[in-house]
């Protein structure tokens, strides 16, 4: 029993942060924005580099051959930048699943490019049926009830679907569903699409947790520099307690994260009701951020121009991501009423 | 990360459940606020010190079991599993017993904790006075030293366990000309000696549970002071740390209150408020998210990290859940809810009252949850104090 990160975890966490806050700047997000883009060529080649897409590619891929329990951090950090990049869809979810299609030619042909940075990979999956970032997409992994279908671009129909956050560019894909598309179905498909589901919503909530503590850092920063009555407003308790909350919540969240990483990573069985509660507080700390950090820099935080935004819309794109809090709610709901659960002291580790 | 037990904690976790399976009493036992159950469950304690269990994580040589952090968390785990007694040293060994493992000088780890390990001596606070609450450099007790004594007056109040305790610790002035928190001592004080006197303050339950502490010319050894004189605030951070937190509030209380509020409401889903399924899931996974905190805590302080103001965070999230479980409870059991345990229509359910009454007190005892919001902005986000 150990519940820390080990050393080179960290370390590679500090490393992408210090890239991201040198590369992915508000100006590099908001350039993108005003080109009609979220996704930055040069930027995800320079992620590749540091095996960022790779991450889960086995090492016989060419990849990093790493767990969730190594990636947790770094989709803390995606987020923390406000990384607006298909890192959820192509390396948390798409690498794996290729993996356990057991379709060796698709793998073979899919996990080098995307460890190598040549290849983003959309997903659809019917919890959050819009695709993000399709047009950008060299492969489409979409579902159909039971059924993974593998979609060349070219040959569907990408319909732009203009949503509130610019970082989250969203698509109804239209496509024939058929033989040539279909590479599994029925248990074998139906597990792929909820271990897909639940590796999404894990990204998503780390990616929220490294969000909202932004959102905190922006708020606390704004608070002591602002000058109000002669003195910052950060020296007034109400203004103190409100990010006290925040933070509360974040640290309770954050634990409830890694903890679904490591199940995801070992495929414990309860891991789809670990990951809905690590979305659900995860979502909830970034939303309860999201609205003090905007009060506590007042009207300034109302403007278009002030970075505040790129952060609040990813804490609310993120929510929508990999099943709103309502559904991971109902999940956890289920799982803790059913006859059967073994609930209480001493089961938190262990199923009994 | 490795997120499963090792083969020795299982080991240890079947050792101590059967233990308690076989020890704890078949009978719950009177409430220690009342005289008659704070002697049994000074009873109750003797027994589980002879059985190797009072004190799990602390050493062989002070009346511990010699074991670890994470060892303590699993018997936390079976010891509310198996609906043992309160702990109603809670105050010494919990609190008092790890400062003054830290702080104490051996002859004081020796004469203090191994009495303390079996309850023969039962410990109160002795922090907060009438002018001296959420300000508490605002203490005005003095003890000022006369040869081999300090000599002290003044009053301390809310002295939790204070009305049948056998000793006190608190902070004390020992530099009269000083101010705020430095010129503070801490001293540890014999209940019985002459010149303090107590007088029992009944809680919103009713029953006599704290006290008011009255100090006149009482006279207490030096050889009673923990750590340097002038330097009790630095002391009784360390205390306020393991309150605020860890030890006192281990998760398994909260779990075990969370897995009682679920089946409460599946056997009340028919007949209460159908919104009411969401906040008691919403309870059991913030206890859930209070224990995976506290093992990420303790595998950090096995690997040499320290509890500092994140401890305040700690007491925040507690606190508010152990009220939240209650109310929600409470609204669960409509009619019944205002029922005290011995009427005869409550059938088993008031307890969930007087747990809410105990859970009020969450909010404000070990620092105000206002003041810890305070620490967490200051220290932790490191917003401007003025």
């Amino acid at each position: 029993m150990r519940f820390t990160f080990d050393e080179d975890q960290l370390l590679f966490q500090t490393t992408l942060r210090d890239f991201l806050s040198n590369e992915c700047t508000p100006e590099v997000i908001r350039k993108a924005w005003d080109e009609g883009r979220s996704h930055t060529p040069a930027l995800w080649a320079q992620l590749a580099e540091l095996g960022v897409p790779g991450l889960l590619v086995p090492e016989a891929h060419d990849g990093m051959g790493m767990s969730e329990i190594d990636s947790v951090l770094l989709f803390e950090e995606a987020g923390r930048a406000a990384l607006p990049e298909p890192v959820i869809a192509t390396a948390a979810v798409a690498a794996p699943l290729l993996v356990e299609l057991g379709d060796e030619a698709l793998a073979g042909e899919w996990l080098p490019r995307i460890g190598g940075g040549d290849a983003i990979v959309g997903v659809g999956h019917e919890v959050s049926p819009l695709v993000v970032d399709a047009d950008v997409s060299h492969l489409l992994l979409l579902q159909r009830g039971d059924e993974v279908h593998a979609v060349a671009p070219d040959s569907a129909e990408i319909v732009a679907q203009p949503a509130n956050d610019p970082s989250r560019r969203l698509f109804k894909v239209n496509f024939d569903a058929g033989d040539a598309t279909r590479v599994a179905a029925g248990d074998a498909g139906r597990s792929l699409w909820a271990a897909a589901l639940d590796r999404g919503a894990l990204a998503a909530a780390a990616q929220l947790v490294g969000a909202t503590d932004k959102l905190i850092t922006l708020a606390a920063e704004y608070a002591e520099q602002r000058q109000q009555f002669g003195k910052p407003i950060g020296s007034f308790q109400a203004v103190k307690h409100m990010l006290a909350n925040c933070k509360v919540k974040l640290e309770y969240a954050r634990p409830v994260v890694h903890r679904a990483a490591h199940s995801v990573a070992r495929s414990v069985s309860d891991r789809s009701l670990h990951v809905s509660m690590a979305k659900v507080a995860a979502a909830d700390a970034a939303q309860f951020a999201s609205r003090q950090a905007l009060q506590v820099h007042g009207a300034l935080g109302y403007t278009w121009e002030q970075d505040l935004h790129i952060w609040m819309r990813r804490a609310w794109s993120l929510e929508q991501a990999w099943g709103r809090n309502d559904f991971h709610r109902s999940r956890v709901e289920e799982r803790v009423l059913e006859a059967s659960a073994r609930l209480g002291p001493g089961r938190t580790f262990r199923g009994e | 990360m490795d997120l499963v037990y090792t083969a020795e904690q299982e080991a240890f976790r079947k050792e101590a459940r059967t233990w308690l399976e076989a020890n704890v009493p078949s009978r719950p036992l009177k409430s220690f606020d009342t005289k008659e159950g704070f002697e049994e469950h000074r009873e109750w304690e003797k027994q589980l010190q002879a059985g190797g269990f009072a004190m799990v994580p602390w050493p062989v040589e002070y009346g511990g079991r010699g074991a670890n952090l994470l060892e303590w968390l699993v018997f936390e785990e079976e010891y509310f599993r198996a609906k043992a007694p309160a702990r109603v040293n809670q105050n010494g060994i919990f609190l008092l017993g790890p400062t003054i493992m830290e702080y104490g000088t051996p002859e004081q780890k020796a004469r203090f904790l191994p009495k303390m390990a079996s309850s023969e001596e039962v410990w109160a606070q002795g922090w907060s006075e009438p002018n001296a609450g959420s300000d508490m450099a605002n203490i005005q007790a003095t003890a000022i030293r006369d040869g081999d004594h300090f000599v002290i007056n003044g009053q301390k109040t809310w002295a939790s366990r204070g009305a049948y305790a056998h000793w006190l610790f608190g902070m004390f002035r020992t530099d009269p000309d000083s101010e705020r928190h430095r010129g503070l001592s801490f001293i540890l004080c014999p209940l019985d000696a002459p010149g303090i006197t107590v007088r029992p303050i009944e809680k919103l339950n009713h029953k006599a549970a704290f006290a008011e502490v009255f100090f006149d010319d009482a006279r207490v050894s030096v050889d009673h002071l923990l750590g340097e004189e002038g330097k009790g605030w630095n002391v009784s951070m360390s205390t306020a740390g393991f309150e605020r937190g860890l030890m006192l509030r281990s998760p398994a209380r909260f779990q075990d209150t969370a897995a009682k509020l679920v089946a409460l409401y599946k056997e009340n889903e028919g007949s209460c408020d159908p919104g009411l399924k969401r906040r008691v899931v919403d309870c059991w996974m913030r206890a859930e998210a209070y224990t995976l905190d506290t093992y990420r805590t303790v595998s950090r302080l096995l690997e040499g990290g320290k509890i500092g103001a994140e401890a305040s965070l700690n007491k925040i999230f507690w606190s508010e859940l152990d009220v939240e479980m209650h109310e929600v409870a409470l609204e669960i059991l409509g009619w019944r809810a205002e029922l005290l345990p011995q009427a005869s229509e409550a059938q088993g359910v008031g307890e969930w009252l007087d747990g809410y009454i105990f859970a009020l007190a969450g909010p404000i005892y070990a620092g105000t949850n206002e003041i810890q919001r305070n620490i967490i902005a200051e220290r932790i986000l490191g917003l401007p104090r003025k």
